[in-house]
């Protein structure tokens, strides 16, 4: 029934990176409701803000121009926050002892886990976009724009999915995971991702002028719209750098002080 | 090349205040079936996960396969294989992806990693259900895919942590016949158990642990020596037993026994004698432990 099997040897890490991050998009491939809830939540909140609020926020009807980044973000940090699940789903199942037995390096489980919630959110990204531009956004971003815009996302995506990957690894469970994310995914509404700083009270004000968001969306909103960036992208890509290292540090020390323990 | 497949002297562990492992020194011989047998909570997976690198240990020292499991983890991991008590299956991948996948990681090339999959389909009887994601499995077909796993790639020692639980006497018997072939051909198997008819039908070695200790050790006759002679079994008019009476095994010891059993016993009450089992032994070791530790 079982014949000796020697490997010539072990896994190289690109191999064990490449097995990890196909299990995971196949993970999210299979996963239905939250494929359909990624593709459809950009479609509804994309419509929601254009035609229900757009007009009461501004009578101009451009709303749509202002609009975007900040739906973008708001669905990339919704896409993210599934990571959390994911990765105390993980936790949770014997599987993690079996890989942390094996001569890989087990971590990149969770990288796994970050590449394809990057995929997913990227997607999502393009379908707001794509909704965005038939519902009349209009941009001047020409070519340039366009790839700083993306490196922008890019970027906040990962450092959330890692911070959301740390959230999952602190978790007991997945959905302690799903409510100790829901709280991120308050912070868009608190930056001047819908409305502009400057009509909030001074006490809120203070709080969303200088939160991590809302650099981020005056990056890209600038980037898309035309207008001079000035110090908004140092700020943005600072902030997700400092999230991205320090959440990377915490899920990797969280990771190997849950060995053994489930 | 080495005669000693796991060494471990003086492991401790402890969880807060529990202590879970109070001093555990076992050796493990090359090929051997060794058998951990002990009670819920007697500290079996903890030592399972401490010999697979999973957790350290607060004190002593083990090797596995001339690997020391503090100093040299990545030594250990490459020469052993776990299937944990719970199985450590992917549910939203097939059996064959999950075979496929563990393959790759194991070093296997892609078409090496596919090919192995198929074999270890047909083997554990699960290639019918191949291409079914693994959530619609029934508890025996996912402990056989969790062995299966273990068994991609050949590592020297084979780690199980209560293998059968769960399963019905037909896949338990195929299990133990799997596990009897692994161990012709050479690998160390090292189980853990709460049955004593599973350790007495597999082990060439059995260790028995409560309260963090070693109780007794040796095969499965010494065991069976350690508790004496015949025992006593009385049962009632329906033939089921009352109760179990351990004698020293001599003529006299058996006969005083009978007499008393004359006076106390129930009028239509039945005596049997029989050979003890590793279950007395089981019961009057693992009394005595608990006994010992409540003074």
């Amino acid at each position: 029934m079982t014949s000796i099997i020697k490997p010539a040897k072990t896994a190289s890490f690109g191999t064990t990176n490449a097995v990890f991050i196909a299990r995971s998009i196949r993970h999210s491939v299979r996963n239905t409701e939250a494929l359909v809830m990624a593709i459809a939540l950009p479609i509804m909140l994309m419509l929601l803000f254009t035609y229900v609020f757009g007009g009461a926020i501004d009578h101009g009807g451009h709303y749509v121009n202002y609009v975007v980044p900040g739906i973008i973000l708001l669905c990339a940090g919704f896409g993210s926050s599934s990571t959390a699940v994911d990765v105390a789903g993980d936790m949770t199942n014997g599987i993690i002892d079996r890989f942390r037995t094996m001569p890989i390096r087990s971590m990149n489980v969770i990288v796994g886990h970050v590449i394809a919630s990057l995929v997913r959110n990227l997607v999502a990204t393009a379908i707001v976009i794509g909704v965005a531009l038939l519902v009349g956004f209009r941009t001047s971003a020409g070519i340039m724009e366009w790839l700083g815009a993306v490196g922008v996302i890019t970027l906040f995506i990962l450092a959330f999915t890692w911070l959301y990957a740390a959230i999952g690894l602190v978790a007991g469970s997945p959905s302690a995971a799903s409510g100790y994310g829901f709280a991120l995914l308050f912070l868009p509404y608190l930056s001047s991702a819908f409305v502009p700083t400057h009509t909030m009270p001074a006490w809120l004000r203070g709080v969303a002028d200088n939160q991590p968001i809302t650099p981020v969306i005056e990056t890209i909103r600038r980037l898309l719209t035309g207008t001079p960036i000035q110090d908004a992208a140092w700020w943005a890509v600072g902030w997700c750098m400092l999230i991205l290292l320090a959440s990377c540090v915490w899920a990797s020390l969280m990771f190997d002080r849950k060995a053994g323990r489930r | 090349m080495m005669n000693v497949a796991v060494e471990m002297k003086g492991l401790r562990k402890a969880f807060g205040d529990h202590v879970v492992l109070d001093g555990i020194d076992l050796s493990v011989p090359s090929g051997a079936i060794f058998a951990l047998l002990g009670p819920n909570g007697a500290g079996k997976t903890t030592l399972i996960h401490i010999l697979s690198t999973l957790v350290a240990p607060d004190a002593g020292t083990a090797r596995v396969a001339g690997y020391d499991i503090i100093t040299d983890k990545e030594g250990v991991k490459r020469s052993i294989s776990l299937t944990g008590q719970f199985a450590a299956v992917d549910e939203v991948l097939t059996a064959e992806e999950n075979l496929r996948m563990m393959g790759r990681l194991s070093g296997l090339t892609a078409v090496d990693a596919r090919t192995r999959a198929t074999e270890l389909l047909e083997s554990f009887d699960l290639a019918a259900a191949a291409r079914q994601r693994v959530r619609t499995y029934s508890g025996g077909m996912r402990r056989r895919l969790d062995l299966a796993l273990s068994l991609v790639v050949s590592r020297p020692i084979l780690f199980l942590d209560e293998p059968t639980t769960g399963l019905d006497t037909q896949s338990r018997r195929a299990l133990w016949n799997t596990i009897r072939q692994l161990a012709a051909k050479g690998v160390t198997v090292f189980l853990t158990t709460q049955y004593l008819e599973e350790a007495d039908q597999l082990a060439d070695a059995i260790a028995v642990i409560a309260g963090g200790r070693v109780v007794a050790q040796g095969t499965a006759d010494q065991l069976k020596s350690r508790i004496g002679g015949e025992v006593v079994e009385l049962r009632d008019e329906n033939d089921e037993i009352i109760r179990e009476i351990p004698t020293g095994g001599g003529i006299r010891d058996v006969k005083m026994t009978i007499d008393e059993l004359v006076r106390t016993a129930p009028e239509g009450s039945r005596v049997n004698i029989r050979r003890p089992s590793l279950d007395d032994v089981f019961v009057a070791l693992t009394t005595k432990e608990v006994e010992g530790s409540a003074i």
